[in-house]
């Protein structure tokens, strides 16, 4: 689905976010509890004012993942990696899944801030179908 | 009926105030033909639709996003009165172009993205929550004569 061009592409972006991956990851929360305040229903028991210290590392590791998913595109490891994070949203958090769509869009909306006109429209399309992708598996074990 | 608060009225004056029609109009129709492919099914008539560089370098493309966001220009200036605004342009979609109105919401998101490149650190999370929700009301007005 995601041509090797794109593959590429992909690592190479974020493998530049991932030093970054506290401040992006932490500011795309942040951008979907305020933009999409139902989000919050799931986090009621955490801090989550800006740069507070579970948006930071939340974020934190929300990035690292998604980048190190970058290395395992089309593979079986990358369904095999994820089979922790797929069991842990759908069983203890139970997240609708709808949520990850307005996760991604706001993940989308912070890369396109912080990389400006580098956010070109094909690291745009490939981002977007990268991230839909990732909350499919993630989706996985819903039932 | 919405209602707006005068801080979000500001956001959204804020936003608009930065964004010029003619550059912003045609790279948000060229992503949402980019990143959305089905959209193409709309635009058979414009052309070489083949690859990113060609939908970014189509004239037809330029244009017909200079028109969108004209349009949108009207719900700016009309906010307590979005729906009415619409009324025929949805259903001129409606009837006549038949497009899907799920479309309006993905162009809606190719629209905040290439704002948010636009303006970078300016389009902070209320400003981006505000301008969400103004596009969420356009894309409601868009969708409210279908049947």
């Amino acid at each position: 689905m995601l041509s090797a061009r794109e593959r590429e592409l992909l690592i190479e972006l974020w493998d530049r976010l991932t030093p970054a991956a506290e401040h992006i990851g932490s500011e795309a929360l942040l951008r979907m509890f305020t933009t999409f305040p139902k989000t919050k229903t799931y986090f009621a028991h955490l801090d989550l004012t800006a740069r507070s210290e579970h948006l930071r590392s939340i974020g934190k590791r929300i990035v690292e993942a998604i980048a190190e998913g970058t290395r395992h595109i089309g593979t079986a490891q990358f369904t095999a990696n994820l089979s922790y994070l797929s069991r842990f949203h759908a069983y203890q958090l139970r997240i609708h899944p709808t949520n990850f769509k307005l996760f991604n869009h706001c993940m989308l909306v912070t890369l396109a801030c912080y990389l400006g006109e580098d956010f070109s429209p094909r690291a745009h399309a490939a981002t977007d179908k990268y991230l839909s992708a990732y909350a499919a598996v993630l989706a996985e074990k819903f039932r | 009926m919405v209602e707006w608060s005068d801080a979000e009225r500001s956001a959204i004056a804020g936003v608009w105030g930065k964004v010029n029609i003619d550059e912003i109009g045609p790279q948000a129709l060229g992503r949402l033909l980019i990143v959305y492919p089905w959209t193409q099914r709309y635009f058979g008539s414009f052309g070489d639709l083949s690859s990113a560089a060609a939908i970014m370098g189509n004239p037809k493309v330029a244009a017909h996003g200079k028109v969108v966001l004209g349009a949108l220009d009207k719900a700016v200036k009309n906010l307590d009165n979005i729906k009415a605004t619409y009324s025929s342009l949805s259903l001129l979609h409606c009837e006549k172009l038949n497009v899907d109105p799920d479309n309006f919401r993905l162009l809606a998101d190719c629209l905040t993205i290439v704002v948010s490149i636009k303006l970078g650190g300016a389009f902070s999370p209320q400003v981006q929550g505000t301008f969400q929700k103004f596009l969420a009301v356009v894309v409601a007005a868009l969708s409210s004569r279908y049947f």
